[in-house]
């Protein structure tokens, strides 16, 4: 080994200079080759601090905000530096016990660690910031106030309309494709527009880089702020909705399980969407969202779930116009088509009854709307779905008139803009021929020419099927979006859009719209009326089958009312379904009535006061349901009070 | 010599002097750029005493005042008091075992009038006079088994004890007095063995222990196969071959596991499994991790002095003292280390061409000392830096914070050169 025959003086220099190479080429490798400890060093040392801009107001048609900002305050510890506080003290204000006080000092050091700040009390109630601001010199440093914006409802309406927003969910978060831009703690829309319009209401989050030690402590900007960039606030949403409107619809269907859906036919704008029974937005913000989503999500008379949009009903009479148009677009009848209707229709095996039996009571179409005579349209229905040129109704006769019935809007989704909307049903021909394989015809399915059998209709599509009327063959599909401050997104060009759904003749529209007329005027809808305004309108008697203890049983009625306003030129068309309430007539179509006239007039005449009061003070939801819910004193107790609008 | 005729600093090495400041200095900036955040008031800091940089300044101040004493002492006073010293030393050490204080984990310190001060880092001096003193006692005959022995002994009682003390770190220094040893005579091979030994314990802790047992006894048998005609000619080459393997066996299979068990620290072991890849304890590795971060982050150039962000901002632990080096490598990167480093070598080099001028044994075995105690220092401190080495806390020579450290470098190297100017003596 020629190493030991070298000076001894030279192996010690070498042993020195193989290890100080050693290190310089470790060093070479960490400070040279390997790039990811300047990266490494960033994180430790630079703090992005995200910076919320305040999300965006929702405003009704008339410029009143509905959907605002209020601040609610944290209260927010760093378990090191809590000291020697008066922990009684504290426990009294929050009202929690000490054992309960150890425990969530406790969670937020494992959550947090000790010298970072954790949530120890999330969203305080007005009164315990009150008492916690005033004695805050006691509990500092250890304690802090961090104050939070959170969403308040000044009308406390329009709970399912506008939704809400909540804290994102650990699934979410894991979803890198819809929501990569979130980080968890984040809120986020989860319902109504708060949801279908989150990418705008948002805004656009800021970012803050700040220098930061090893406690994770600001120490001030990094690079003096050449990478920060600002927040820009959420835009600002305005509806067509007609906040005083909905308010007014809110009150006529509290105690009624059902819905109101009022459209403006010239433009699809929304003016009012109402489920019964509602429950104040306000109740979803704040502190005790959680509890009160629970209690919501759990009460017998289902306040969170949307009837407006999500229930499907049989729409009963209110169907009879869509039968007739039907026929007219067809062919197969004109205007003036009659039928002898002698009480009921014996055009298949079994008598379907008809209200009227006087000679001539369907001698025309008008006739027969306004006396919504069952015959008639029972036969209508035959002769459109068993039309020769269609080569039948298992040929092409049923499938046709399904494709009216999805060009009428439904059996689809009709495209509102907020999520979780039916379908309803339009049973077609691959649906007869499934139940009644290939053996079936007209007859089968001649209930659909009544409003009943296997359609199911949203109440929005209800009220959309009166735009068509009201429009004589259009409409736009129904939203509540009207216009975006600064929009430059397209969320809303689908709403720009006519459709239009039939090539029906002026004259033959005139029939339909004056055989509603008539409805109200000397019709079953005489209570719909309104002084010195001609309504088109319909009722209907909706059939209800329910299973009760394993047998179907037919339970009391669904009342439907479906109307537009003034006839010439409509600018309100309407939908009223007041659930297990009997004839169409006796709720819903005054309910509907109240509506056209608070907002067409702006206000109910004071001849019409005793109507609107007894329509408020009705309860119809079943007695014993109401007893087990607890919806009417949560809305009282909301948290947050309505402002003065 | 007659030194009333001459300059009071004749003699003196320069460059010793220059090289000291130089790295005196760049410690005392680096303890500063750790500690100093913008809003300090600078002034009122020296003035009093509150931060490190400002005790260090004062333990500069100390230690100039030291080698002026050292410097004005006569030569011989060093020969003739070196074993008194070493005893006392031993004492001190002794002493520490009875009434010393606990810091940080060790139980090292005695604290005289309100100062702390740690006798392991002075008996360093004290063992480095005594084994010059020995190796050039004319009685010493350093080829001799016996005086080998002495020698090794006299280098490590003072770390047996510094074991006890549980600063495992400081002991593992006296292992440097194996290279001056190696320089007066002590065989090469001795020094290839304990090579071959680092690379035994090192596979103990990373290869399961039967594995290695198998391969051990599979190369025996290669050996014993390949020199089978010589083991005929010679029965005794037999006896060596399986003499190295029962002693590898005995050592892989139990003094290794009985060290880790018995003699090191949890913390010790938990640190070597660590750096060896073994075990993945966050908290064990947060200190080299963030060390790591501070020097790689500083790229060729460096962020520039007092720029770097994890050195000032608390994130290398310990970052005055042990971890000092992570400031001049994130503040002047790759650039200002390896610069660094050639002021470290060119010190050791120095030394060695001081020692090798001298006629004295005693000058020349108390130079490769300095020499071989600072080398050791900068080798474990900055591979411990950089993820080469375990944790095992000890100091950068002259550069960080530490008055016990800083005096007793600053004396070592002033005997030196008390020594080396009066190079012209015979001393004993």
């Amino acid at each position: 080994m020629s190493v030991f025959n070298q000076p001894r003086k030279r192996v010690i220099q070498m042993i020195i200079l193989g290890m100080v190479v050693l290190i310089i080429t470790r060093l070479f490798f960490l400070q040279i080759v390997e790039k990811k400890y300047a990266k490494l060093a960033d994180a430790n040392a630079v703090l992005r601090k995200v910076i919320y801009p305040s999300r965006g107001i929702i405003y009704d048609r008339q410029n009143r905000s509905i959907l605002g900002n209020d601040v609610l305050y944290d209260l927010v510890v760093t378990p090191a530096s809590v000291k020697s506080i008066d922990t009684a003290y504290l426990c009294n204000i929050l009202k929690i016990d000490k054992e309960e006080f150890r425990k969530r000092i406790i969670t937020a050091i494992v959550k947090n660690g000790r010298v970072r700040q954790s949530v120890f009390a999330p969203l305080l109630a007005p009164e315990v910031f009150g008492q916690l601001q005033e004695s805050m010199y006691l509990f500092q440093p250890g304690f802090e106030l961090v104050p939070r914006q959170i969403r308040s409802y000044p009308y406390s309406a329009a709970a399912n309309i506008l939704g809400y927003i909540a804290e994102i969910s650990p699934a979410m978060l894991k979803d890198t494709g819809t929501y990569a831009s979130y980080n968890s703690g984040d809120y986020l829309g989860f319902t109504g527009l708060e949801k279908t319009y989150e990418p705008v209401l948002m805004g656009q989050r800021g970012i803050q880089y700040l220098i930061k030690d090893n406690l994770n402590r600001p120490q001030g900007a990094y690079e003096n702020g050449e990478f920060d960039s600002a927040a820009v606030a959420g835009k600002n949403l305005r509806l067509s909705l007609d906040i005083e409107l909905q308010v007014l619809g809110e009150k006529l269907m509290k105690g009624k399980s059902g819905s109101i859906v009022a459209i403006d036919p010239q433009t699809g704008g929304i003016l009012a969407m109402v489920s019964g029974p509602s429950f104040d937005p306000n109740l979803l913000t704040g502190p005790y969202r959680s509890a009160n989503f629970s209690k919501l999500y759990t009460d017998t008379t289902k306040p969170l779930f949307n009837r407006a949009i999500q229930a499907t009903y049989p729409p009963g009479s209110t169907f009879k116009p869509m039968i007739a148009l039907v026929g007219l677009d067809e062919g197969v009848i004109t205007p003036s088509f009659g039928y002898p209707c002698g009480g009921a229709y014996y055009g298949c095996t079994r008598p379907i009854k008809c209200e009227h039996h006087d000679a001539g009571h369907a001698a025309n179409l008008r006739l027969a709307l306004s006396h919504s005579c069952n015959s008639y349209f029972s036969h209508v229905y035959r002769l459109s779905v068993d039309a020769g040129k269609f080569g039948g109704i298992r040929v092409g006769g049923m499938q046709k008139w399904a494709d009216y019935m999805n060009n009428f809007g439904f059996g689809h989704k009709v495209g509102i803009d907020i999520p979780s909307e039916g379908r309803g049903l339009v049973p077609d021909k691959k649906y007869y021929d499934a139940r009644y394989k290939g053996s079936w015809n007209s007859c089968t399915s001649v209930f659909l020419g009544i409003g009943q059998g296997e359609l199911l209709l949203t109440p929005l599509q209800m009220a959309n099927a009166m735009c068509i009327v009201a429009n004589r063959g259009s409409y736009y599909i129904p939203h509540f979006v009207a216009s975006i401050d600064n929009d430059n997104t397209h969320l809303l060009d689908k709403y720009k859009v006519r459709h239009d759904v039939a090539h029906i003749s002026d004259t033959a529209y005139s029939a339909v719209i004056h055989g509603m007329t008539d409805v109200v005027e000397s019709g079953t809808g005489r209570v719909a009326q309104i002084e010195g305004i001609t309504i088109g309108g319909k009722t209907g008697t909706a059939e209800n089958y329910g299973i009760v203890n394993g047998v179907r049983t037919k339970l009391k009625n669904h009342a439907v009312f479906v109307a537009f306003a003034p006839a010439e030129k409509a600018r309100i068309a309407i939908a009223v379904i007041v659930e297990n309430s009997g004839f169409g007539a006796k709720y819903a179509a005054p309910i509907a009535s109240l509506m056209m006239e608070k907002y067409l007039k702006d206000s109910i005449s004071t001849k019409r006061q005793p109507l609107l009061k007894t329509v408020m003070e009705t309860v119809t939801i079943d007695a014993a349901m109401l007893a087990k819910s607890h919806l009417d004193s949560l809305n009282n107790n909301a948290v947050i009070k309505k402002k003065k609008p | 010599m007659n030194r009333s005729q001459a300059k009071l600093t004749q003699g003196i090495d320069w460059p010793i002097v220059g090289l000291y400041m130089a790295l005196v200095i760049i410690g005392i900036m680096s303890i500063f750029a750790a500690e100093y955040r913008g809003d300090d008031n600078v002034w009122q800091d020296i003035l009093h005493p509150s931060k490190n940089y400002s005790r260090q300044l004062i333990w500069f101040g100390v230690s100039i005042v030291l080698a002026s004493v050292i410097w004005l002492t006569d030569s011989k006073f060093f020969t003739a008091t070196a074993n008194l010293m070493y005893a006392g030393g031993l004492l001190l050490l002794l002493l520490v075992l009875g009434i010393g204080k606990d810091v940080k984990g060790s139980h090292s310190w005695l604290v005289v009038g309100g100062f702390q001060f740690q006798p392991a880092e002075l008996t360093k001096l004290c063992t480095n006079l005594a084994l010059a003193k020995y190796l050039s006692s004319q009685e010493t005959d350093f080829t001799k088994l016996r005086s080998r022995l002495i020698a090794a002994a006299l280098a490590l009682i003072p770390a047996g004890i510094i074991i006890l003390q549980d600063e495992t770190g400081l002991a593992l220094v006296y292992f440097s007095f194996f290279l001056v040893m190696y320089r007066e005579g002590l065989p090469g091979v001795l020094l290839v063995i304990a090579f071959s030994g680092i690379v035994l314990v090192l596979s103990a802790l990373l290869v399961d222990r039967t594995i290695l047992f198998t391969i051990f006894t599979v190369i025996t048998a290669l050996v014993i196969y390949f020199m089978r005609r010589e083991i005929k000619r010679k029965r005794s080459k037999l006896a060596l071959i399986l003499g190295v393997y029962a002693f590898c066996g005995l050592f892989v299979m139990f003094v290794v596991p009985f060290v880790f068990t018995k003699v090191l620290k949890d913390y010790q072991v938990r640190r070597i499994e660590v750096m060896l890849g073994k075990e993945n304890d966050p908290k064990a590795t947060y200190n080299t991790r963030q060390s790591m971060i501070a020097i790689g982050s500083g790229g060729f150039w460096g962020k520039g002095y007092l720029k770097g962000t994890q050195t000032r901002y608390d994130f290398v632990p310990e970052q005055s003292t042990d971890f000092i080096f992570c400031t001049v490598g994130e503040d002047f990167g790759f650039f200002g280390s390896v610069i660094f480093l050639g002021i470290y070598v060119a010190l050791l080099f120095r030394i060695i061409f001081v020692a090798e001028r001298q006629r004295s044994t005693f000058t020349r075995v108390y130079a490769y000392g300095v020499a071989s105690i600072i080398f050791f220092h900068l080798a474990i401190n900055i591979s411990m830096t950089i993820g080469l080495a375990p944790v095992i806390g000890i100091p950068l020579p002259l550069v960080s914070y530490g008055g016990s450290s800083l005096m007793t470098f600053t004396m070592l190297i002033f005997i030196l050169l008390r020594l080396d100017a009066d190079r012209q003596m015979v001393l004993r």
